[in-house]
């Protein structure tokens, strides 16, 4: 309950005017979202802001439901940031390069059997501003295990330009959200789901015609 | 006793009054086409919509005071400058010159707001332009550079500096217009070029033939520019005992002026748009496209205008 009331606050009084006033959103396709879950977002990854503009899409009593899945190794290291990647966003934390016999995807397979929607990053890491790199392989493994559950590709310019990784000083620009027409679901393999994951985000890159960022 | 505030003249709020009596009208307009053609009249509804919000906006600023005006069109000119860097190439190295030229908005209305004409008149020109290339020589980056120095000064000219001139109308001396009081040279201004684009749109779409610019904007025609003029100069005769110190051989120019000037603005937007391949510069504002598409016209309009009327009157 405690944990409720401050998230909505710091999404109603930080987050929501940051996301726009500093940045401002052109969002295509925002019907397009899962409203329900159990249901995952796919999202490329460029700035710690992305994860912040794909909660604001949210009503905010709907937001306790939103999971973003994080690196435990770097957002559970420092006490005040675990308190507030834990309580403020709420993240599910993942554990890259588990060891032998622990399960990374325990917590998010958790959530979404709860019913949550999760977000998240298949790159891994933040990367290079503005640029997708190749997906890592726990979001098919993911989507083995979950069947049914929609998995819908989502494309974010501008954050990366705005505060790419490395920087501290947030320079204002418009960001677009570009939300897939259908969602991707387990095809039977999972390097064929991969692919076409891969490929769903290609062209929805394309389809904003961003000129490159160097 | 007088319900308004003390820095707005009796006539400027008739003319607000007036703004918002053309824009019920609109609606009816808008709400009867809706009824018969839903489909078709769509954009028009959305259009009209926003200038509701617009319009509330604008004259809630200016009823608040100069103040408020100022801090308003400080933050018509940020929105204006994200969504104009938004749109065009940028450079990685670049990314911190541009929170340089960011800063310059605040710098530049606090002159507005010290009327400090000196200051105001070449900061952006003269300081900006001679501080930011050299910031992006500190980062050290050559390749791209003209260019990059280029249209980041152009971006700032139009969006701060020529839209700082709208709010500098705001802090000249209140005693040389009498009838329009402090607010009065700004609400005439931007009702001038807001209408002026309005009714070249319309005469365009009524009677428009030749086109004027035919690669840079094939829907503007010699017919829209023409009827447009006529209306911003008759509305520019009629208005201008109510909200300035115009003669009304001055006004007829300023209307000439606004008419001519807008348009200008219009199509060098235009051309920008075309260049880098996008019809609206942005989805802010539903039915008219982005900031940049609306304020367009008043980047040419508000610089010109403030100077023919600062040379004859102050």
């Amino acid at each position: 309950m405690k944990r409720r009331l401050l998230q909505t606050l710091f999404f109603a009084l930080l987050v929501r005017p940051l996301v726009l006033v500093a940045l401002g959103l052109h969002v295509r396709g925002r019907e397009r979202l899962p409203r329900r879950g159990p249901a995952v977002i796919v999202a490329n990854h460029n700035s710690h802001l992305d994860t912040l503009i794909l909660m604001s899409l949210y009503p905010l009593r709907e937001l306790a439901r939103v999971r973003p899945v994080a690196a435990a190794d770097y957002f559970l290291r420092r006490r005040w940031l675990a308190w507030a990647a834990l309580t403020l966003i709420g993240i599910v934390p993942v554990r890259r390069g588990a060891a032998r016999g622990e399960d990374p995807l325990a917590g998010a397979a958790a959530a979404l059997e709860r019913g949550d929607i999760l977000i998240l990053y298949p790159e891994g890491t933040r990367g290079e501003p503005e640029r997708l790199a190749r997906f890592k392989g726990g979001v098919a493994r993911l989507a083995e295990r979950f069947p049914q559950v929609p998995f819908h590709p989502v494309y974010i310019h501008g954050a990366g330009k705005a505060l790419p990784k490395g920087e501290a000083l947030l320079v204002p620009f418009f960001c677009d959200v570009l939300v897939d027409e259908v969602p991707l679901r387990w095809s039977g393999s999972r390097r064929g789901f991969l692919e076409a994951l891969e490929a769903r985000m290609r062209v929805l890159a394309d389809s904003g015609g961003f000129p490159p960022w160097e | 006793m007088s319900l308004l505030p003390a820095h707005l003249a009796p006539a400027a709020a008739g003319v607000i009054a007036g703004v918002l009596a053309l824009l019920a009208a609109a609606t009816m307009v808008a709400r009867l086409r809706l009824r018969r053609d839903p489909e078709g009249a769509r954009e028009l509804w959305l259009r009209v919509r926003s200038w509701w919000v617009m319009v509330a906006v604008f004259a809630g600023a200016v009823l608040l005071g100069t103040g408020a005006s100022i801090v308003f069109l400080a933050f018509v000119s940020y929105l204006a400058l994200k969504e104009y860097l938004s749109l065009i190439p940028t450079r990685r190295a670049d990314r911190r010159v541009l929170f340089w030229a960011y800063l310059a908005i605040p710098v530049q209305y606090l002159w507005v707001a010290q009327a400090w004409y000196g200051m105001f008149i070449i900061f952006v020109p003269v300081y900006m332009f001679l501080l930011l290339p050299l910031r992006m020589v500190l980062a050290g980056e050559t390749a791209g550079f003209l260019r990059a120095a280029g249209t980041l000064h152009w971006g700032l000219m139009s969006t701060v500096f020529a839209l700082s001139h709208t709010a500098y109308l705001l802090a000249l001396p209140p005693e040389a217009n009498p009838a329009g009081g402090r607010a009065g040279l700004l609400l005439y201004l931007v009702l001038l070029t807001e209408l002026n684009d309005v009714a070249q749109y319309v005469w365009g779409r009524l009677l428009g033939r030749r086109p004027v610019v035919p690669k840079v904007s094939p829907r503007k025609t010699v017919e829209g520019l023409a009827g447009g003029m006529l209306t911003t100069t008759a509305l520019a005769l009629a208005l201008a005992p109510l909200l300035t110190p115009l003669t009304p051989l001055e006004a007829l120019g300023a209307g000439l002026l606004v008419g001519l000037g807008g348009f200008a603005g219009d199509v060098t937007l235009s051309a920008v748009k075309r260049d880098i391949g996008v019809k609206d510069s942005g989805t802010l504002i539903p039915g008219h496209g982005g900031i940049l598409d609306r304020i367009d016209s008043l980047t040419y309009t508000a610089p010109l205008f403030f100077h023919y009327v600062f040379y004859l009157h102050y």
